[in-house]
């Protein structure tokens, strides 16, 4: 049996302390209206209650970070000549992210096999992938945005995760999901979990038997592509989009990005930044040619990608996590639901005669 | 797994910049570290990133063929950013180069096959590669035709050797300009036209085209006509690129990746693809 282990909710943020002794912590915590994963700090409330606004993705996957350092220098014997130095920036250190949902943490592994390719590896995000931990809290409630088991997860999906806490009488049971967990669950502020695992299984089970019945989205991928050229069904799901990409920002699993020059005397960098594939610059190219013209295209691509490219490039797995964020933040109430159920159930229309 | 960092561009020095037209270039570039240059090794049709740095990256195919391994050429047409700037290099410059990305012209299927290059603009560029490449293996392949066409004289790239191509017994070339233009002997009209009354022989040939979208369009009617199939048929496609490596997410059409899957494609993938061009 893996190792479980008991953590008192008031020894929370001694035990985070501990682990911040050798690693960047991040938990989540309230700044301003939002809660957003933060580094750990003691005199901060850790918040808990519900899923934060955005996910941990950004510990893996910073906004923007430098990829390629450059300088300039002018050649003292021909001032006109520019010699230019290129230096790779690699990320460095370790990291624990407490708080992450089965969801959010469950979103890294859709990155994994872009990002870790055999013939391709990111090796920036590998280095940050391989030195980031996850302390993953199952859910004991869910909201009305939630869909994790329509995507073959679940409320208490340790997936991704290296231990799964789960919330149990005046604490958390602690479940180490993987050799790196164990290592994390060596702190004396820690008991015997072994008489709890059963209130645990049993909060797992009580959230997980609260969902509704999941739909079936195995024709998810066929389906989409049938509804490729129907420009008049993306407009019509897609009116009330503004455009914004508060969907790509909050999303656990969307992983484009942009690159960018930014540059300063005889210094510069090479920065990649999260990307949104919902505006319109995202694909426009320098003749003015714009392969996805209108935000209903756009809109195609997005809910393309993840609920049909990404599955049919890789093992029908689909490119979402459930979390919901892209409908509760969404300004507009655009629902990727109904969109991927009205793809699905889409039937044309038959012209008589 | 490799540990190759795929966003750090080699240092090249710009050897030569050859000025095509009054918006295209040619650089003419050799990797700084020798051992890598001695080592580099890429496939006709491959493409590779240019880095203007502090400004930006742009993906060009490599035009020069693998059998001639002194220099990579590389022809940039101002239209950008990215390309403005490097408009601005001479030789001696330093340049970031990320290459070879991407597939290649599936030319080992194309031996003993005729074939027909039908170029327009800078869309010559990735065809020029293959071409160059075939004739150094001449005897591996059929009849050769290229039929290249360009505004007017003046938007014609590759003027230095467009002579040696005519004269070659081992190649048909045709020339060809949108409108009358002073002292041009060659022919006048649309790509898609010409080719018609030049009409290669779809038996046992393959077609390679590249230009313009709308070039594109009538030339692939233009080959339907002449009886090539879909699977007769080759192009290139262009997208707006970052990574060049499959990750960064702009550049795929339904489930294939410009960067990484394409940018060769046959007619038969491209209808096999989603209408997103």
């Amino acid at each position: 049996m893996a190792l479980v282990k008991y953590l008192k909710s008031t020894d929370l943020k001694s035990w985070l302390a501990e682990l911040a002794q050798e690693n960047r912590v991040f938990a989540p915590r309230y700044e301003g209206e939002a809660v957003i994963f933060a580094p750990f700090d003691p005199e901060q409330e850790i918040f808990i209650k519900y899923a934060a606004t955005a996910p941990p993705k950004k510990t893996v996957f910073p906004q923007s970070e430098r990829l390629v350092d450059f300088m300039y220098s002018k050649d003292p014997e021909d001032l006109s000549r520019i010699k230019i130095e290129a230096q790779e920036v690699l990320p460095q250190g370790t990291a624990v992210v407490f708080g992450g949902r089965p969801c959010d943490v469950r979103g890294f592994t859709m990155f994994d096999r872009v990002y870790m390719a055999e013939e391709a590896t990111d090796i920036y995000y590998k280095a940050r992938r391989d030195n980031t931990s996850f302390i993953t809290l199952a859910c004991d409630a869910t909201e009305n945005t939630c869909f994790c088991h329509w995507v073959n997860s679940s409320p208490s999906d340790p997936t991704g995760s290296d231990v799964l806490a789960i919330p149990v009488e005046g604490g958390f049971l602690l479940k180490a999901v993987s050799d790196r967990g164990e290592t994390l669950l060596t702190s004396q502020l820690l008991s015997a979990g072994e008489n709890r695992v059963e209130e645990g299984e049993r909060v797992c089970k009580e959230v997980a038997d609260s969902l509704s019945q999941a739909p079936d989205l195995a024709n998810s991928p066929k389906k989409l592509l049938e509804v490729f050229d129907n420009i008049e069904f993306w407009q019509d799901v897609s009116a009330k989009c503004l455009s914004c990409g508060t969907c790509t920002y909050l999303c656990p699993t969307c992983y484009c990005f942009n690159i960018t020059d930014e540059t300063q005397g005889m210094k510069g960098s090479r920065i990649r930044s999260w990307d949104n594939c919902m505006s319109a610059l995202f694909t426009m190219e320098a003749s003015g040619h714009n392969p996805r013209p209108t935000k209903a295209h756009r809109l195609k691509n997005r809910v393309g990608h993840k609920f049909s490219y990404y599955p049919d490039l890789h093992d029908g797995v689909i490119s979402c996590c459930g979390c919901g964020r892209c409908i509760k933040s969404c300004p507009a109430g655009v629902d990727i639901r109904e969109i991927v159920l009205k793809a699905i159930a889409f039937e044309p229309t038959v012209v008589e005669g | 797994m490799n540990n190759k960092n795929l966003y750090l561009p080699e240092m090249a020095t710009i050897q030569e910049v050859i000025e095509e037209t009054h918006n295209i270039i040619t650089f003419r570039v050799t990797l700084n570290n020798q051992e890598a240059m001695k080592n580099f090794s890429f496939q006709p049709g491959n493409v590779g990133q240019l880095s203007a740095f502090g400004i930006g990256e742009s993906t060009f195919v490599i035009n020069s063929p693998p059998s001639r391994m002194e220099y990579l050429q590389f022809s940039v047409m101002r239209s950008g950013e990215v390309t403005s700037n490097l408009h601005t290099l001479k030789a001696g410059d330093q340049i970031g180069v990320r290459a070879p990305l991407g597939n290649h012209f599936p030319y080992e299927d194309m031996k003993g096959k005729d074939i027909v290059f039908v170029g327009g603009g800078i869309g010559m560029a990735p065809l020029r590669t293959l071409l160059l490449f075939m004739l150094d293996n001449r005897s591996d392949y059929g009849k050769i035709t290229l039929l290249y066409g360009a505004r007017s004289p003046l938007d014609m790239a590759f003027n230095y050797e467009l002579q040696d191509w005519l004269d070659r017994d081992d190649l048909d070339t045709y020339l060809t300009i949108d409108a009358e233009f002073e002292g041009w002997k060659h022919n006048v009209g649309l790509i898609p036209n010409v080719l018609l009354d030049i009409a290669p022989s779809a038996e046992n040939s393959v077609a390679i085209t590249c230009g313009p979208p709308i070039m594109i369009k009538f030339t692939l009617q233009a080959l339907e006509k002449l009886g090539f199939k879909d699977e007769q048929i080759v192009t290139t496609l262009e997208k707006r690129m970052k990574c060049g490596v499959g990750i960064c997410g702009r550049c795929n059409i339904g489930s294939s990746y410009v960067c990484k899957d394409g940018p060769v494609y046959t007619g038969a993938q491209l209808k096999e693809l989603p209408n997103e061009l």
